[in-house]
């Protein structure tokens, strides 16, 4: 019954690069349909907490459940997770040697199989909805940054997932493409996709985050809906952050 | 991480080890398989395998040595002789080479429009052809249609050329070496030619505007400012030149410059100790190579801290 | 234009004493240089060694009857040089030439192919009179040694350079452990390697002809060279490439295949035509294991006795061949780094 509702369920998770621990027994639970903020200083631990939801980093205890699958060093459970979770990453990470399209498509195709003309159909509909249709025939580098975004965004969607996490998604955008990016999340917010974003965007984070979390040196410091965490936060150290990034 | 097990063929780890051992299990195999091959091969033309040869009389002369040699010593001696062969040409190779490698990068880049294509005509051509044809044209075409001891030609009296080789400053070198010499200077020096262009090219315009405006002449500029700065950019690739060049020195044996490459491969046509003298040949080239690195290694780790 | 003429003459030869002084050095010894070499040219050098000669040079001793199987060889190469080079030249725009689109995942399978149908047009069998490698001489087996070698040696050089980097410990260390100790050998231990010692390694019955000896060292040889370049384009991929595709839920195999190799591939290219400019200046180590391809056919046409001591001529002529396809081969390949920079 739990399963139904809690979507990403991390316990005690500790992570150490060598001697260095990074990640100090961390919990979080996400709901389905849940949207999820993740704040914190530089080096706090952030993208490494939100890699191991789908097995880019591994973690040394504690134990990871995403959509009732439990991640470990089984190989099937890693590749059935990357499934159900979708990234999208700071430096957008498109593949320069490809098309928008066949950016979109490769994981449809290769991975669930999908024939090349339900692929496309499939892209194409995902790219119209980050409003990229037009660009579907030119290469990466031909496209702006904030197109270049949306057009991660749109491969990541097109397997599928269950969940999509972000890591700070607007940080490598000029100011004005900012927006046009944020609008396509929040849209997807809307719709119902669990999110966990690592973001600074304060404005975006009080309109569609239904939680937001604070990371300090590996730990979780404080955990509230955007209206206390933004104005009455619990902890010093949130309060010691917010003035620094507000 | 501490959850329960997935089954054994799921695990990453599980199939790490099997494809590394899968790995060890083909080499083992494919070892085996050829030294039985060897074993049966070697049995049938009655060679055993054993290094006791190497006490035995060599019984070839050697055409050009610095230790004293005579063909009844050893096959060891014969080696060694050989060996300090190659060391000979190798190092005055490297010397050579770098000399001529750098006046032709720097050439390359002169401001003398005739200077610059003269060098860029050399480059072309040197790194172009194959240098074993180049050996056979020093060799054969040049050295060989000198006029005879005789008659040397000279230059103001310093280097003479002859049939019998290079005579300079007294100094008498035979036509082998002298072939081999040239071939591999001027050939790898075509390569170094390149590189030393490119390294002082990736210096960035700045340096010399910078070095101009201090009032230092262009060829100041270029020793002091431009030149060290080139080096972190030369030295890598230089160490590859070389190594090559070391291991081209082995073509000798095309034009009878009895090196350790000529000596071993002489060895093996009169024991037919083919694997012994295959082994013995790996081990001085790899000595070389390690030799090289190590002190490239040394030569750029002084270049590269020079930044800091 | 008198003027603008003498202004350039100023600037780039006569802008200093030392300039001046090193222009005029540099003139008296050109000038003297092709004095001489122009009479030599003309007058002492004796070049009906290269024309009696030609065909021997050009294709050896293969028979005259069947130069159409020649000229069909040289087309099908022809024909698959020019439509690599047109996919790599167009490649920035793609768009425009949808054909040469449609071609680019063929090439490579392409190429392969066609050396077995290149094989059978020069051995013959299967139909067509069948033509001894013994008679595969001259300019011809230089090429066909240097590509076939370089075909072979591209797919096991990749292996090799995945190996190389893999993660996997024992794995990288067989890699590391062959690419050093073939780096560290001269060419021709490795041909004599393959020469004498293969066929010692294997079981008697098989032996092996020398031409296949001879692809099999250049093959050991440049797969090491070629595992060294390819691990080069493999470093420069960012690791973020990879983790994008892993995220999308490719296994490793695929990440591999469909992101990591297409872009380091592409780097590498310029590299890889390097490496086989070198590779076709080696082959001329093949005349010192008895092989007789162009070098090797020069001694021997050396040793016609009427044209003994006709060096100088042979060795021009046979260098300007060389030259020409190494030289042109370095042109393009400086061509398309420029292109890849773009
Ligand atoms: N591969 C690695 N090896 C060793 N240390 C690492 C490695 N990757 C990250 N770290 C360290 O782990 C810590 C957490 O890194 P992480 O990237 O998760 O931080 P972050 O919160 O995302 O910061 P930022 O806001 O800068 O992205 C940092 O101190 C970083 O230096
Ligand atoms: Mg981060």
């Amino acid at each position: 019954m739990q399963e139904q509702t809690q979507i990403i369920v991390a316990e005690n998770v500790h992570k150490w690069y060598g001697k260095f621990h990074v990640l100090k027994g961390v919990d979080l639970i996400v709901d389905r349909g849940e949207v999820v903020v993740l704040m914190g200083p530089s080096g706090s631990g952030k993208s490494t907490f939100i890699r191991t939801f789908n097995a880019l980093e591994d973690y040394q205890e504690g134990s990871i459940r995403i959509n009732g699958i439990t991640l470990s060093n089984d190989l099937r459970n890693i590749e059935l997770i990357r499934q159900e979770v979708g990234m999208v990453f700071q430096q957008f990470n498109l593949f320069p040697h490809l098309t928008i399209l066949n950016n979109v498509t490769l994981a449809p195709i290769w991975v669930h199989k999908l024939s090349k003309i339900k692929a496309k159909e499939l892209a194409m509909q995902l790219l119209e909805r980050v409003g990229i249709l037009e660009q579907a025939n030119k290469y990466p580098g031909q496209l702006s940054g904030g197109q270049q975004q949306r057009v991660a965004i749109a491969r990541a969607l097109a397997m599928q997932p269950k969940i999509m996490l972000f890591d700070e998604p607007t940080s490598a955008l000029d100011p004005e493409m900012v927006r046009e990016v944020l609008d396509v999340m929040k849209n997807l917010a809307r719709e119902g996709m669990t999110m966990v974003i690592v973001t600074h965007e304060v404005g975006f984070a009080r309109e569609v985050a239904d939680r937001v979390i604070l990371m300090d040196s590996g730990s979780l410091v404080e955990s509230a809906t955007p209206e206390l965490f933004f104005t009455a936060p619990k902890q010093e150290r949130t309060r010691k952050f917010l003035s620094q990034i507000l | 991480m501490t959850h329960s097990k997935p089954p054994l063929w799921r695990d990453h780890r599980f199939w790490q080890i099997i494809v590394q051992l899968a790995a060890v299990i083909c080499a083992i195999l494919i070892v085996v398989i050829l030294g039985l091959n060897l074993n049966r091969n070697l049995q049938q033309l009655g060679i055993k395998f054993g290094f006791n040869f190497l006490q035995q009389e060599a019984s070839f002369d050697i055409g050009e040595t610095i230790l004293s040699y005579q063909p009844t010593d050893t096959y060891t001696r014969a080696l060694l002789v050989g060996l300090i062969n190659s060391l000979r040409v190798a190092i005055a190779g490297i010397f050579l080479t770098t000399i001529v490698g750098i006046t032709a990068g720097i050439a390359r880049l002169s401001d003398n429009w005739l200077v610059r294509n003269i060098s860029l005509v050399y480059v072309e051509i040197f790194r172009n052809t194959p240098l074993l044809l180049q050996l056979f044209f020093w060799y054969f075409a040049v050295f060989l249609s000198l006029p005879n001891v005789e008659h040397k030609a000279s230059v103001l009296g310093l280097i003479k050329f002859s049939q019998n080789g290079i005579e300079l400053l007294g100094l008498n070198f035979s036509p082998e070496f002298s072939t081999l010499l040239l071939g591999l200077t001027f050939y790898t020096a075509s390569f170094i030619a390149e590189i030393v262009r490119g390294g002082i090219q990736s210096v960035a315009k700045g340096q010399w505007e910078a070095g101009r405006s201090l009032g230092l002449k262009p060829s100041l500029i270029m020793r002091l400012v431009v030149l060290p700065q080139a080096l972190r950019v030369i030295v890598p690739p230089l160490t590859s030149q070389y190594l090559n060049l070391a291991k081209n020195s082995s073509l000798a044996i095309a034009i009878g410059y009895p090196d350790i490459y000529f000596v071993a491969s002489t060895t093996f046509n009169q024991t037919g100790k083919a694997v012994e003298v295959m082994l013995l040949i790996m081990l001085t080239y790899l000595t070389f190579s390690l030799i090289i690195s190590f002190l490239m290694n040394l030569l750029n780790h002084t270049v590269q801290i020079q930044e800091k | 234009m008198q003027k603008i003429q003498l202004t350039w003459l100023r600037k780039n030869l006569f802008n200093s004493w030392y300039n001046s002084l090193l222009t005029i050095l540099c003139l008296l010894l050109i000038i003297q240089f092709i004095r001489k070499f122009v009479w030599w040219t003309i007058a002492e050098a004796q070049w009906q060694v290269v024309q009696v000669n030609l065909p021997l040079f050009l294709v050896g001793r293969f028979p005259q009857t069947s130069y159409w199987r020649l000229w069909i060889v040289l087309g099908i190469i022809t024909f698959l040089i020019v439509i690599t080079w047109s996919v790599f030249i167009t490649q920035k725009n793609l768009i425009k030439h949808k054909f040469i689109n449609l071609l680019v995942p063929w090439l490579a399978p392409t190429w392969l192919l066609s050396c077995p149908l290149i094989l059978w047009f020069m051995g013959g069998g299967l139909g067509l009179q069948s033509i001894s490698t013994n008679l595969w001489n001259g300019l011809i087996l230089t090429l066909l040694m240097a590509v076939i070698s370089i075909v072979i040696s591209f797919p096991l050089g990749i292996l090799l350079a995945l190996g190389r980097t893999s993660n996997l410990f024992i794995i990288r260390w067989f890699s590391i452990l062959y690419i050093e100790i073939i780096r560290g050998l001269p060419l021709i231990g490795i041909l004599f390697i393959a020469q004498v010692m293969l066929p010692l390694f294997l079981p008697t019955e098989l032996r092996l002809d020398r031409l296949i000896r001879g692809i099999a060292g250049l093959v050991l040889f440049s797969t090491a060279y070629m595992a060294e370049n390819v691990r080069g384009g493999l470093q420069s991929i960012p690791r973020e490439q990879i983790e994008a595709a892993k995220a999308l839920g490719l296994p490793t195999p695929l990440v591999i295949i469909l992101v990591v190799l297409p872009q380091a591939l592409r780097a590498v290219i310029p590299a890889i035509v390097g490496q086989f400019i070198g590779l076709l200046k080696d082959t001329s180590l093949l005349s010192l294991v008895g092989l007789v391809e162009l070098t090797g056919m020069s001694r021997s046409i050396l040793a016609q006795p009427q044209f003994i001591g006709r060096y100088a001529e042979v060795y021009i002529f046979v260098g300007l061949l060389y030259w020409v396809f190494c030289y042109s081969m370095s042109l393009a390949s400086r061509r398309l780094e420029k292109q890849l920079i773009n």
